[in-house]
C-alpha cells in the first residue's frame, strides 16, 4: 500500500477511528494488529519474516538481560572472595555468554536481510569474476522475496538488541510490545529507523484523544501529500525523461536533471516522512525528526547530520563508533602512528572506520555497484572536507567572511550542487555513465540550449513548470519560516478564519494540482525497500 | 584528580584550540565535538590514562562536560564495570 | 463564561458554513474539469439524457453504437407511434447493458428491451474511457455501483466515479471554451438515444474479419446474458436480441450460431439484419457516414422503418398516438430532430462537413 493511493487513506481513516474509540489500554496492541494487516495487504508472506525478526530480537533481548543480572548476582556474591585477575577472568567469561547470545541473534538478523538483498548482486559479481578468470562455471540466479521495508526494520531491530546489549534500555518482555515497535506501521514504507529508547517512550500509550495532536498530524499529513503530489510527482516525467535518454539530455540538461532530481527526492522523501511523523502524531506517538532543512547545510558534514537523521545517527552509533574504538583499529591505530608519523598515523583509524560506514551505507541503500560508487563519494568528499579544514580556517580568519550571510549562501549553494552531483549515482545507476554525464556538465555545457521548447520536450508542459514554480516557492517559504520554529504553531496563532483559509488553500491544492490518478506515473516511493 | 582534568584539558585544547572547554556543559549536543572528535578523543584518553573505552561507553552524557569525561576516566581507572 | 460559549458557538457557524463554502467550491472544480461532451465526443453526454425523457416507452434499446446510431427513435414514433429509447454508449459493455437494463425496469415497464450482441464479443474491462462514458452519466444506484465494480480497469477506483474531480483534476490545465459553456445547462447530443448524422461516405473495400482461433464468447458475456434474460422475465420485459446491419467490425458466422442456438433454446427472437440488408433496402453507398461502420440518417431510418413493423407485428408494439402527454413530448423531440436534420443539411452543403466547421 503506497501512501499516495486511497487504500492508505481509508487504511488511515479506519484505524484513527478505531484506535480512539477501544480502551486505552489496548490502542498498542490494537497498532500490532493493523501494522500486520498493513503488512499482509502488501504480501501475507512478508509477515513471517517481519516476525522472526520480531521473536528473535525479543528472545535474545531477555535472554541477554537474565544472563547479564545472574551474572551480575553472582559476580557481587564470589567478589569478595577473588583476586582482581580472577575478577576479570570471571567477568570476561560471564561476558562472552552474553555475547554469543547477542552475536546469534545479531548475524541471524542481518544475515536474512544480507541473503534476501544481496544474494543475486553477489552472485552476479562471482559470475562476472568467473568468467575474467576464463572459467565458464556459472551460478544460478535465485528467485527470492524482498519483504517491504525490511532495511529499516531490521535496521530498527538491531538497534534495539544493541542498545539493550549495551545495557542502554531494558529489555521489553512483553513479546507483542516488541512486535509492535518493530512493524509500527507507518515506518514500514520507507522509515525513519526509531530507536526503542525514543519511541518506546509513547509508542505503547495510552493516549486520549488530543485536538491538538490531531489536527497537528493531520495538517502534516497533509503537507506531506502536498510535496508528494504535487511536486515529486509532477517532476518525476521530467526526471525520467532526463536520465533514460542521456544522448539526448547530457550538458546543461545533465544539470537540470540533477537539480530536478534533488527537487524530486528531496519532495518525495521528505513528503513521505511528513505522512509518517503525521499519521504518529495523529496516534499521539511521538517519531524523531528524519530532516532538518538539509539543503540549508552549510558543509557535507552538516548536511549528513540534517538528511535522513535517523539512517546517519545508525550507521555513526552502530557501525562508526564500534569499529573506530575496536581493539582491532586502535592497535593499528597505535602501529601506524609508530610508523607513519603522527599526524597520519592518528588518521588510520578514524579514516578506515569512516571508509567502512560509507561503504556499508552504499550498499545498504542498494545492492548496486552505482551505490557503493555513491557512498565511496561521500567518504572522498568528507575526507577532503576534514582535511582541508584547517585551510579554510585560516581562510575565515584572514578575509573575515564567516558568518555573513553572503557568504552563509554560497556556503549552502556549495555543498548543495555536491551534493547533487553525489546523487548522479543514484538516478544513472550506472557508474561510468555517471562519470560520463558528471562530465558532460563541464565539457558540453551549452545555456542556449536551455530553451523552451527543450524544456517542454521533457514531458512536462508549460503549466507543470508554472505549478512547479510556485510550489518550489511555498517550499522555500516554509523552510523559511521554520528556522524559527514549528509552521504549524505559527498558523495556530493566527485568526481562526485565516487557518481555515490556509489549509483549505493547501487541501485544495492538493486535490486540483497532484499528480495522481489516470495519466501520472504510479509512483513508488524512492526509499521503497531499500 | 586534578591531575586528571589538566591531562584532559590539554588533549581537548589540542583538539579544538577555540573552544572554552571547562564552560561548555552540552559539547555533544551543540555539535562542539563530531564524531572524528570523539574517536580521537578516546585514543588519546586511552594512552594517557590507560584506560580502555568501548564503544557502549559512547554516549552523549559521557562527553558533554569534562566533568563527565573525567567521570568515565576514573570509573574505568577504578575498573568499576 | 458566556463570552466564550458565544465565543464557541460562532466558531462553531463558522467552520459549518465554511465547510459548506469549501463543499461548494469542490464540486464547482468538479463540474468545470468534467470532460463536457457536448462539442466533439458526443458518446459520453448520451446516457445522462434518459433521465430527463419521458418514462414511458413501449421499447427500450440497450447498447453499442449499433444501436444508437443505427435506429431512428423519432422515425419509430412518427411512422408506427412506438415511444422508444436508446440507452446506448460507446463501446457499452454487456455487464454495463445489464445494469443499465436493470436501472431502466426501477424508472418504466416496456413491453420489450432490445439488446445489440456485438459486446458479446468483450469479456473483459476494455478501456477506462470508455467506461467513463458509460458510467459517468448514469445517476447513483446499486446498479451504478455494480456496474462501476465490474467494469473497472487497472488503475481505476470507485472513489473517482462518487468524485469525478479525483479522476478529472489535471483538466484544470486544458480547459476549452466548451467546459464554460455547458457549466451548468448541458445540451441534449441525441433525439431519445439516437444520435444524427446525416453526411454519407460510402463503404467501399470493407475489410474481412481475421479467423479468430477461438470463437466461443466468454464465461463472464453468458452469464450477463443469463442474467439479462432473467432480469426481463421477472419483469415481463420481452427481451429481444439483433444484430445491426453494419458491415465491421467482422460479426463471425460462428458467432451467429452460438446467438442463434441460445435464442432458440430460451424462445427468444434473434433478428442478425446483417441477413437483411435487402429487405431493408439498405445502400451501402449512401446510408452510411463512415464507410459501413455506423448508418447515417437516411439507413437508421430504413432500419426504424423495417424494424417498427416487426415490433408492431410480432412484438405486440400499437401505436401510442393520442396520448396526449407522449405527442406533446413527441413533438418537442421530432421538432429538434427536424432542426437538427437542417442545420446537418446546410452546413453540409456551406462548409462539407456538419459541424460547420470552416476548411
Amino acid at each position: 500500500m503506497l501512501f499516495t493511493s486511497y487504500e492508505f487513506l481509508l487504511f488511515l481513516l479506519i484505524v484513527f477511528v478505531i484506535y480512539y474509540l477501544i480502551p486505552s489500554k489496548w490502542q498498542w496492541a490494537f497498532l500490532l494488529v493493523a501494522s500486520y494487516v498493513f503488512y499482509a495487504i502488501a504480501s501475507p508472506l512478508y509477515l513471517i519474516f517481519i516476525s522472526v525478526t520480531g521473536v528473535t530480537v525479543y528472545l535474545a533481548a531477555v535472554l541477554m538481560e537474565d544472563k547479564s543480572n545472574k551474572n551480575a548476582q553472582y559476580f557481587k556474591s564470589v567478589k569478595a572472595s577473588l583476586t582482581r585477575e580472577e575478577r576479570k577472568a570471571l567477568k570476561s567469561r560471564q561476558k562472552r555468554k552474553v555475547r554469543n547470545i547477542f552475536l546469534a541473534s545479531l548475524l541471524l538478523n542481518l544475515g536474512i536481510l544480507a541473503v534476501l538483498k544481496y544474494a543475486n548482486f553477489t552472485i552476479v559479481n562471482i559470475n562476472a569474476m568467473l568468467r575474467t578468470f576464463g572459467s565458464n562455471a556459472r551460478l544460478g540466479r535465485v528467485d527470492l522475496i524482498l519483504p517491504m521495508g525490511i532495511s529499516f526494520y531490521t535496521f530498527q531491530a538491531v538497534s534495539y538488541l544493541i542498545d539493550v546489549y549495551n545495557g542502554r534500555v531494558k529489555a521489553q518482555r512483553n513479546p507483542f510490545r516488541l512486535m509492535l515497535f518493530v512493524s509500527f506501521f507507518p515506518q514500514l514504507v520507507q522509515g525513519p529507523i526509531s530507536r526503542y529508547g525514543d519511541l518506546s517512550q509513547t509508542l505503547y500509550g495510552p493516549h486520549k484523544a488530543d485536538k491538538k495532536n490531531i489536527t497537528f498530524g493531520l495538517q502534516r499529513i497533509l503537507w506531506g501529500f502536498f510535496k508528494k503530489l504535487v511536486i515529486a510527482d509532477r517532476i518525476l516525467p521530467g526526471v525520467k525523461a532526463i536520465i533514460a535518454h542521456p544522448g539526448k539530455y547530457d550538458g546543461e540538461f545533465a544539470f537540470i536533471g540533477m537539480l530536478f532530481y534533488a527537487l524530486e527526492l528531496y519532495a518525495d522523501f521528505t513528503g513521505g516522512i511528513d505522512i509518517t511523523i503525521g499519521t504518529a502524531e495523529v496516534l499521539g506517538i511521538r517519531v524523531q525528526e528524519n530532516f532538518i532543512r538539509p539543503y540549508f547545510s552549510k558543509s557535507i558534514k552538516e548536511y549528513w547530520k540534517r538528511w535522513h537523521i535517523s539512517m546517519g545517527n545508525w550507521f555513526t552509533d552502530y557501525v562508526f563508533y564500534p569499529l573506530s574504538v575496536s581493539h582491532a583499529l586502535q592497535k593499528l591505530g597505535r602501529w601506524s602512528r609508530k610508523h607513519l608519523g603522527n599526524a597520519v598515523g592518528k588518521r588510520v583509524p578514524v579514516y578506515l572506520a569512516s571508509f567502512l560506514v560509507w561503504l556499508a551505507t552504499g550498499i545498504w541503500h542498494g545492492a548496486a555497484w552505482n551505490f557503493v560508487a555513491w557512498g565511496l563519494g561521500n567518504f572522498v568528499i568528507i575526507m577532503i572536507s576534514q582535511e582541508l579544514e584547517p585551510l579554510y580556517l585560516k581562510f575565515h580568519e584572514s578575509t573575515h567572511v564567516e558568518g555573513k550571510s553572503w557568504w552563509k549562501a554560497i556556503q549552502i549553494l556549495r555543498t548543495f550542487l555536491i551534493m547533487s552531483c553525489l546523487r548522479m549515482f543514484d538516478c544513472y545507476r550506472d557508474v561510468p555513465l555517471t562519470f560520463k554525464m558528471f562530465g558532460s556538465m563541464f565539457t558540453d555545457f551549452h545555456i542556449t540550449d536551455l530553451n523552451a521548447s527543450n524544456f517542454l520536450s521533457l514531458g512536462l508542459g508549460g503549466f507543470d513548470y508554472l505549478v512547479l514554480a510556485i510550489a518550489v516557492i511555498l517550499l522555500f517559504s516554509v523552510s523559511m519560516i521554520q528556522r524559527s520554529g514549528s509552521v504549524r504553531e505559527k498558523i495556530a496563532a493566527r485568526p481562526y478564519p485565516v487557518q481555515c483559509l490556509i489549509w483549505a488553500g493547501l487541501f485544495l491544492a492538493v486535490i486540483l494540482l497532484g499528480a495522481y490518478s489516470v495519466g501520472y506515473d504510479a509512483s513508488q516511493f524512492i526509499y521503497n525497500q531499500f | 584528580m586534578e591531575e586528571n582534568k589538566e591531562a584532559l584539558l590539554d588533549i581537548l585544547k589540542e583538539l579544538h584550540p577555540d573552544v572554552d572547554f571547562e564552560s561548555e556543559t552540552n559539547l555533544i549536543g551543540d555539535k562542539v565535538l563530531d564524531s572524528f572528535d570523539i574517536v580521537s578523543l578516546v585514543t588519546e584518553i586511552g594512552d594517557e590514562f590507560d584506560v580502555e573505552i568501548g564503544a557502549s561507553d559512547l554516549l552523549p552524557e559521557n562527553f558533554n562536560t569534562v566533568d563527565a569525561m573525567l567521570k568515565l576516566i576514573e570509573k574505568k581507572q577504578n575498573d568499576e564495570d | 463564561m458566556n463570552k466564550k460559549s458565544k465565543q464557541k458557538k460562532g466558531k462553531v457557524i463558522f467552520t459549518a458554513c465554511f465547510l459548506i463554502c469549501l463543499l461548494l467550491v469542490l464540486w464547482c472544480l468538479q463540474r468545470l474539469v468534467e470532460p463536457k461532451y457536448m462539442g466533439s465526443v458526443v458518446e459520453g453526454a448520451m446516457i445522462p439524457e434518459y433521465y430527463s425523457a419521458e418514462k414511458n416507452n413501449e421499447v427500450v434499446f440497450i447498447g453499442d453504437c449499433e444501436l444508437y446510431e443505427n435506429i431512428s427513435t423519432v422515425e419509430l414514433w412518427k411512422k408506427y407511434g412506438i415511444s422508444s429509447y436508446t440507452r446506448g454508449s460507446a463501446q457499452q459493455l454487456i455487464w454495463q447493458s445489464y445494469y443499465l437494463a436493470e436501472e431502466t425496469l426501477k424508472y418504466e415497464h416496456p413491453k420489450a428491451i432490445v439488446f445489440n450482441v456485438l459486446s458479446m464479443k468483450y469479456s473483459k474491462p476494455q478501456r477506462e474511457a470508455y467506461n467513463r462514458m458509460t458510467l459517468d452519466g448514469m445517476r447513483w444506484s446499486p446498479s451504478k455501483v455494480k456496474s462501476i465494480l465490474a467494469s473497472e480497469t487497472d488503475g481505476e477506483h470507485l472513489i473517482e466515479y462518487v468524485f469525478p474531480l479525483l479522476r478529472y483534476h489535471s483538466r484544470i490545465s486544458s480547459l476549452t471554451s466548451d467546459d464554460f459553456k455547458y457549466f451548468s445547462h448541458r445540451k441534449k447530443v441525441t433525439f431519445n438515444g439516437y444520435y444524427m448524422r446525416v453526411d454519407t461516405r460510402a463503404a467501399k473495400n470493407v475489410p474481412k474479419g481475421i479467423p479468430l482461433t477461438d470463437y466461443s464468447f466468454g464465461k463472464s458475456d453468458w452469464k450477463y446474458l443469463d442474467k439479462l434474460r432473467t432480469l426481463c422475465e421477472k419483469n415481463g420485459t420481452e427481451l429481444i436480441l439483433v444484430k445491426a446491419p453494419t458491415l465491421y467490425p467482422a460479426w463471425y458466422d460462428e458467432w451467429d450460431e452460438q446467438i442463434q442456438n441460445y435464442a432458440d433454446k430460451y424462445g427468444l427472437s434473434y433478428y442478425n439484419f446483417l441477413k437483411d440488408q435487402d429487405e431493408i433496402g439498405l445502400d451501402y453507398s449512401t446510408d452510411t457516414y463512415d464507410r459501413g461502420l455506423h448508418l447515417n440518417l437516411s439507413g437508421a431510418e430504413k432500419m426504424a422503418d423495417y424494424f417498427g413493423n416487426i415490433l408492431q407485428t410480432d412484438h405486440g408494439c400499437v401505436s401510442q398516438k393520442g396520448d396526449k402527454k407522449l405527442d406533446r413530448y413527441w413533438d418537442k423531440v421530432t421538432s429538434r430532430y427536424e432542426a437538427e436534420k437542417e442545420r446537418q443539411y446546410r452546413n453540409l452543403k456551406k462548409y462539407g462537413n456538419i459541424r460547420g466547421e470552416k476548411k
